[in-house]
C-alpha cells in the first residue's frame, strides 16, 4: 500500500489543472498519502459511450486492472471519471458476457481485472481520513463571512451516489462550514450544468449555466463551490456570455472545494491554482470593502 | 399542392430495432415503460428536444427507427442521469440514449449541424492515438471539422485558457505505450467485426 492510486483524468491535466493542484496540496497538508496511478489512460468519458459501450468499458477496465495490480484504492476527483469507473465495475459484474470479453482482452496485455477495486472521491476520503473534526483543528485562516453556494453537479449524486442518501446529504456543505464560510440554500445543487453542451449546442448550454448562476446570485452567494472540472469550467468560462445575455452585470467566482479548504488550511493561493481562474477570487478584499462600506 | 401521408403504416415499422435496443446494457426493461413521463419531467434539456425522452422510449419500443435516430434529442442528452434515477420501472434512459447514439453514428444518421457527434468522434480518435484526451487537441479537431466560424468563435476563450496555463499550446498528453490501448480497442473491434466510426 502506497496510499491512494490517484487518478486525475484528462481534464485535471488541462482546464481543470487547479483542481489537480489543490487536491494534491490539501491531501499533503492533511497527511493523506496519494500517488498517481502510473500510466493510466482516459476513462472513456461520456463521449466514448456514444461510440461503443464495450470499448468504453475496456478503457475504464484497464485502469481498474492497473489499480488492482498496485493493490490500492482509486482516488478519482473528477465525477465523470468516478462515474465511468464505477459504472464499468458494476456493469462488468452484472453482464458476464461483456466481462468475459474484456477480461480476455486485458489478459493479452498481461493485466488482471480483479474484483471490486474501491473507487473513491476526495469528499468521501477526507470525511473519513482525517475526518471533519481533525480538519477543523487544522484550520488556520477561517473564511468568516464568505457566503458560498454548494454545487455537487450530477454524477456524485446519481446514479452511483458517493453517500447513502444523496437527496439529504450535506457532505459538501459540511466541508464548506469547516472552512468557516457560510452555506447559502442552493436548490440546484445537483442540477446539470449542461456538460459538453456549452461546446456543442451553445444555446442550450448557456441557458443551463445561466439558471445555475442566477440562483446562486439570488441567494447572495459570493462564490460557487464545485466538485467537478466540467462544472467549474462551464460556470466560469461561459459565465460572461450566459449572464451578459440576460442583462446581469455581477460575476461570481467558481472554486473547487479543495481550493476553499486549502485556503482555510492556510495554504498559499498559488499552490491551490487560484491564479488560473478567469474570475478572480479575492475574499479578503471583499470583506475589507464590506467593512468600509 | 403536394400532399403527403403523415402517418406510418404498421408494416413500415422496424420491430427488430426495438428488440436490438432493448438488448443493450441498461435497456432491458424498455418494454415495461408505463409512459408516465417522469423522465421528461426530470430532464433539464427536454425543453429543447424535438422528441421528449418519454416519446423517444415510446417510439423506440414501437419501431420508429428512422424518426428516433434522426431526432435532435439523442444529441442533446447531456448524460446527467436525472431520468435514469427517476424511472419507476428501472429503464436506464441515459443508457438507451447512448445505445441510440451508437446506432445513429454507425448507420450515418444525425443532423450535420449538431456537433455532439463530431465531438464523440474527435475524442475517440485522440484516445486511440494517445491513450489520453488532450483537451486542446480534441477541441481543435472538433472545431476544425465543424468549420472556421466555430474555430474563430472559440479563439478568445482558448487564448484566456492558454494564458492561465489551462490549455497547453503544443504538448500532447500521452501514456507511455499508447500501442497498449490501441491493442485493447482493436482486440474488441476484431471480436465485433470492425466497428470504429
Amino acid at each position: 500500500m502506497s496510499g491512494y492510486a490517484y487518478y486525475p483524468g484528462c481534464s485535471l491535466l488541462g482546464t481543470g489543472k487547479s483542481y489537480d493542484e489543490s487536491v494534491r496540496a490539501v491531501f499533503e497538508a492533511l497527511g493523506v498519502p496519494l500517488q498517481e496511478l502510473e500510466n493510466w489512460n482516459c476513462c472513456g468519458a461520456t463521449a466514448y459511450s456514444s461510440i461503443d459501450e464495450c470499448t468504453a468499458f475496456a478503457l475504464a477496465a484497464r485502469n481498474l486492472a492497473l489499480a488492482h495490480r498496485r493493490g490500492d484504492p482509486i482516488l478519482a476527483p473528477c465525477p465523470n471519471c468516478y462515474l465511468v469507473l464505477t459504472k464499468t465495475q458494476r456493469y462488468l459484474e452484472q453482464y458476464p458476457e461483456i466481462r468475459q470479453r474484456i477480461v480476455q482482452t486485458l489478459e493479452r496485455l498481461g493485466l488482471n481485472l480483479g474484483h471490486d477495486v474501491p473507487i473513491r472521491h476526495p469528499l468521501q476520503v477526507l470525511s473519513e481520513t482525517p475526518g471533519l473534526e481533525a480538519i477543523r483543528q487544522k484550520i488556520q485562516k477561517p473564511l468568516k463571512g464568505l457566503r458560498v453556494a454548494p454545487y455537487y453537479g450530477c454524477l456524485l449524486a446519481r446514479p452511483y451516489p458517493i453517500v447513502e442518501d444523496p437527496w439529504n446529504t450535506t457532505i459538501l456543505e459540511d466541508f464548506i462550514r469547516v472552512t468557516g464560510a457560510e452555506v447559502v440554500p442552493y436548490a440546484y445543487r445537483t442540477r446539470c450544468c449542461g456538460g459538453a453542451l456549452t461546446g456543442v449546442v451553445r444555446e442550450a448550454g448557456l441557458r443551463m449555466v445561466y439558471i445555475l448562476l442566477r440562483e446562486a446570485l439570488r441567494q447572495g452567494a459570493q462564490a460557487v463551490v464545485t466538485t467537478c472540472p466540467l462544472c467549474q469550467f462551464n460556470l466560469e468560462a461561459f459565465q460572461d456570455q450566459a449572464l451578459r445575455k440576460n442583462g446581469i452585470q455581477e460575476r461570481i467566482p467558481v472554486l473547487y472545494f479543495t481550493q476553499l479548504l486549502g485556503l482555510a488550511l492556510g495554504l498559499p493561493p498559488k499552490k491551490l491554482g487560484l491564479h488560473r481562474h478567469l474570475i478572480p477570487f479575492q475574499p479578503q478584499r471583499k470583506a475589507l470593502q464590506e467593512a468600509v462600506a | 399542392m403536394e400532399i403527403q401521408r403523415t402517418i406510418k403504416y404498421e408494416a413500415e415499422l422496424d420491430r427488430q430495432f426495438a428488440y436490438e435496443i432493448a438488448q443493450s446494457p441498461g435497456a432491458e426493461t424498455l418494454f415495461e415503460c408505463i409512459q408516465c413521463g417522469a423522465c421528461s419531467a426530470a430532464c433539464p434539456v427536454s425543453i429543447y428536444m424535438d422528441l421528449t425522452p418519454r416519446r423517444v422510449i415510446a417510439m423506440t419500443r414501437e419501431g420508429f427507427k428512422h424518426e428516433v435516430l434522426s431526432s435532435l434529442t439523442i444529441w442533446l442528452c447531456s448524460s446527467c442521469y436525472a431520468c435514469t434515477v427517476e424511472c419507476p420501472v428501472g429503464i436506464k434512459v441515459t443508457d438507451v440514449m447512448y445505445a441510440l447514439k451508437q446506432r445513429a453514428i454507425k448507420e450515418g444518421y444525425g443532423p450535420r449541424k449538431v456537433l455532439t457527434r463530431l465531438l464523440a468522434q474527435s475524442f475517440f480518435q485522440a484516445v486511440k492515438e494517445d491513450g489520453r484526451a488532450t483537451e486542446r487537441k480534441v477541441m481543435l479537431r472538433l472545431y476544425r471539422r465543424a468549420g472556421l466560424d466555430h474555430l474563430i468563435r472559440m479563439a478568445p476563450l482558448g487564448l484566456k485558457l492558454w494564458r492561465t496555463g489551462r490549455l497547453s499550446a503544443f504538448g500532447t498528453e500521452r501514456i507511455k505505450n499508447p500501442a497498449e490501448v490501441r491493442t485493447l480497442l482493436e482486440c474488441l473491434e476484431e471480436q465485433e467485426g470492425g466497428k470504429s466510426p
